[in-house]
């Protein structure tokens, strides 16, 4: 019986089982920054520990890092005292750290992979839920607490218990105006925010066979959305392609050898998943949120449900709180809702390919008076090499302010925050209450291309009609 | 590591109702700038708790008859979105003992087992039915009994489910792992060079 890739990466990595019964699971790499790490030096610290592999944690700076002033100190003492912590953390214990001044600093899920740290077969964890970012280049890779980075600092290894595997197909073609982003919404919309528990997402069919590793870890990215703790795509040609040459990936006889094994690793063709999940790439539409959690979301061109619409007691109490959050109507267009901010960038939709996209349709187009908006590349690389094809430039010509590279509003963790009740035109991952860094800031969640038709126009609207792209 | 077990939490009971409650909620990211976790409980569930002059709102946590609670009641995916453990370290220095919910999500509820605080699912009927009576008698003894596999209140009780893995691990006060996975780290440096031939 053939075996899905998650199945040969657990059992390769399993170290022992534990007395509970869990795992004991072999992590190759650790990724970690300055919000989940402080505390776990700490514990390290307490127990007298040092870290085991050093060579195996890579560090960087993203939650806090201002995306304006990037000088140290930082005005914020806060976040001034995390950044010093990670310092002196990572120099003491040994690890790599991709902090300011090295070039090669972003978001913890843009750096892994551009340096080719991020490898397929491979176990990879992060005291970050969008850890299952990596999973694009069939590494099993997720989100961890605190202690669990204690446990991989100490030990390289964690305890965890096997997760089932739900393939998700998606086959044809997806429409003009229809973007990586809107699959994995509407994934997230026909599944559900807790319809991933228990399961790793295999994610495939003709669609993620076209897609670039961008794409791919656009969807990986968003998984934890829907629930699921990890979700991959099975490693192909466009993986080895995409890391070849890079400063981590294996060199001369060496890469012969790593492909080989990247190629073996893939799920078979007879494997058996728990669950399938058959989608049609033609009814994917431009898809935006309209509430606060990942499934509330709608086609571009449909209504904001009724309360009554919901099927039962839970349902439509959730409905009328996301609509009162939102200050939305039931049974209203969502198109044509006035925004205030608008925000391309973060681990989702914050790499090279995202601001190029957007750039071939903001060139010439003005962002509406009343906007404010701002495009923060994902790393000092994809700002490099963004400014060197002259993309800041039509986004700074369009009336967007082009920052440096960090989490910025994603999580709104530094100075990019809301004020007041805002709507935020959002290209990051979570619509939660307050998600924004304003306790009443509103999150309209959906593709760059679509948050700069809703810049251009002022209002949430379909960037088909927005940039004239042929449905 | 000998820790305490945790086969029984008993106490009063406290119903924040709502499915789909997400980390951001129970600890906003701005309480996160810290390098302890020293503090959180006063941030937990900050946003939907107080104004923002810092007055309170309307909300069962303000709620002087469930002041003390240490045990939390709520819906379905409680804990969903962020890996952050800041969260269950802010409900457990809030006071809380043991979550009751519908389900759970998953690296919440890891990092609430990790901590030593029972997460619980049962029916969402049996939920309700708790609320109803600890709105009647907020001052209501609540018994969370792990071996058992029940919570038990006056004369009622109704089943609880808790993954044998952390049901194991709780009751049997070894709910930290990192004693046993330091000791196996001959195993760990002989996978890792079973590894290294590989790629």
């Amino acid at each position: 019986m053939g075996k899905t890739l998650f199945q040969k990466v657990w059992e390769s990595h399993s170290v022992a089982t534990l007395s509970n019964g869990q795992t004991q699971l072999l992590i190759d790499t650790h990724l970690i920054h300055e919000v989940t790490s402080p505390q776990a030096f700490g514990m390290l610290r307490d127990l007298g520990l040092k870290v085991a592999y050093p060579q195996r944690t890579f560090a960087t700076v993203d939650h806090i890092v201002p995306t304006d002033q990037r000088e140290e100190p930082f005005s914020d003492s806060l976040a001034d005292a995390m950044i010093k912590e990670l310092n002196r953390n990572a120099k003491e214990f040994g690890v790599t750290y991709f902090d300011l001044r090295s070039g090669k600093q972003g978001i913890v899920h843009v750096v892994g992979p551009e340096q080719g740290i991020t490898q397929p077969g491979t176990t990879i964890a992060c005291g970050d839920s969008h850890t299952a970012t990596h999973g694009a280049f069939g590494a099993i890779a997720f989100g961890i607490g605190t202690t669990q980075v204690r446990d991989i600092l100490a030990t390289q290894t964690m305890a965890l218990s096997p997760m089932k595997v739900r393939r998700i197909n998606v086959d044809g073609e997806l429409r003009p105006g229809v973007y990586a982003k809107d699959v994995i919404l509407h994934i997230i919309r026909l599944l559900g925010a807790g319809g991933g528990k228990g399961y790793a997402y295999e994610y495939g069919g003709s669609i993620f066979d076209g897609f670039t590793m961008e794409e791919r870890m656009t969807v990986c990215n968003m998984s934890i959305e829907g629930g699921a703790r990890a979700g991959y795509v099975n490693p192909d040609e466009k993986t080895f392609e995409y890391l070849k040459g890079r400063p981590y990936s294996p060199k001369g006889e060496e890469w012969d050898k790593a492909v080989a094994a990247w190629r073996a690793v893939a799920s078979d063709a007879d494997a058996v998943y728990d669950d399938v999940v058959n989608i049609r790439a033609e009814d994917v539409p431009p898809t935006v949120t309209w509430g606060v959690s990942p499934d509330q979301a709608i086609a571009v061109n449909e209504q904001v449900p009724t309360v009554e619409s919901g099927t039962n007691a839970e349902q439509r109490i959730s409905i009328q709180e996301a609509l009162e959050y939102m200050k939305l109507e039931g049974g209203a267009p969502i198109k044509g809702t006035k925004i205030d901010v608008a925000f391309v960038g973060s681990c989702t939709n914050g790499r090279l390919s995202d601001f190029r996209e957007v750039a071939r349709f903001l060139k010439g187009k003005k962002v509406a008076g009343h906007v404010k908006a701002i495009a923060v590349p994902g790393s000092q690389i994809v700002d490099v090499l963004a400014r060197q094809e002259g993309i800041d430039q039509v986004f700074t010509d369009a009336g967007f302010e082009w920052r440096g590279a960090g989490c910025s509003m994603c999580l709104a963790m530094n100075p990019d925050k809301l004020v007041g009740d805002q709507l935020c035109a959002s290209s990051s991952n979570r619509n939660f209450k307050g998600r924004q860094g304003s306790p009443t800031g509103r999150t309209i969640l959906m593709s760059p291309l679509m948050v700069a038709a809703a810049a251009v126009t002022g209002e949430v609207a379909d960037a088909r009609e927005v940039f004239a792209l042929s449905a | 590591m000998a820790l305490t077990k945790v086969t029984q939490i008993a106490g009063t009971a406290v119903h924040v109702p709502g499915t789909d409650i997400d980390t951001d909620r129970i600890i906003p990211a701005r309480f996160m700038k810290c390098v302890t976790f020293d503090g959180l409980g006063e941030f937990a569930f900050y946003d939907v708790r107080k104004n923002p002059d810092g007055t309170d709102k309307p909300h069962p946590l303000n709620d002087e008859r469930f002041k003390g609670a240490n045990i939390l009641l709520s819906g379905a995916n409680f804990g969903c979105g962020s890996s952050r453990e800041h969260a269950p370290q802010a409900l457990y220095r809030f006071g809380f003992r043991a979550v009751i919910a519908e389900s759970f999500a998953e690296i919440f509820f890891g990092n609430c087992t990790t901590l030593g605080i029972p997460c619980a699912v049962a029916a969402h009927n049996d939920i309700v039915a708790l609320a109803k009576e600890v709105e009647r008698n907020p001052k209501l003894e609540v018994t969370v009994d792990l071996l058992e596999g029940k919570v038990f209140f006056e004369d009622q009780e109704f089943a609880i489910i808790v993954p044998h893995t952390a049901r194991e691990a709780l009751t049997t006060g070894q709910w930290d792992p990192i004693a046993e996975l330091l000791e196996n780290k001959d195993a760990v440096d002989a996978k890792i060079r079973e590894l290294a031939v590989v790629a």
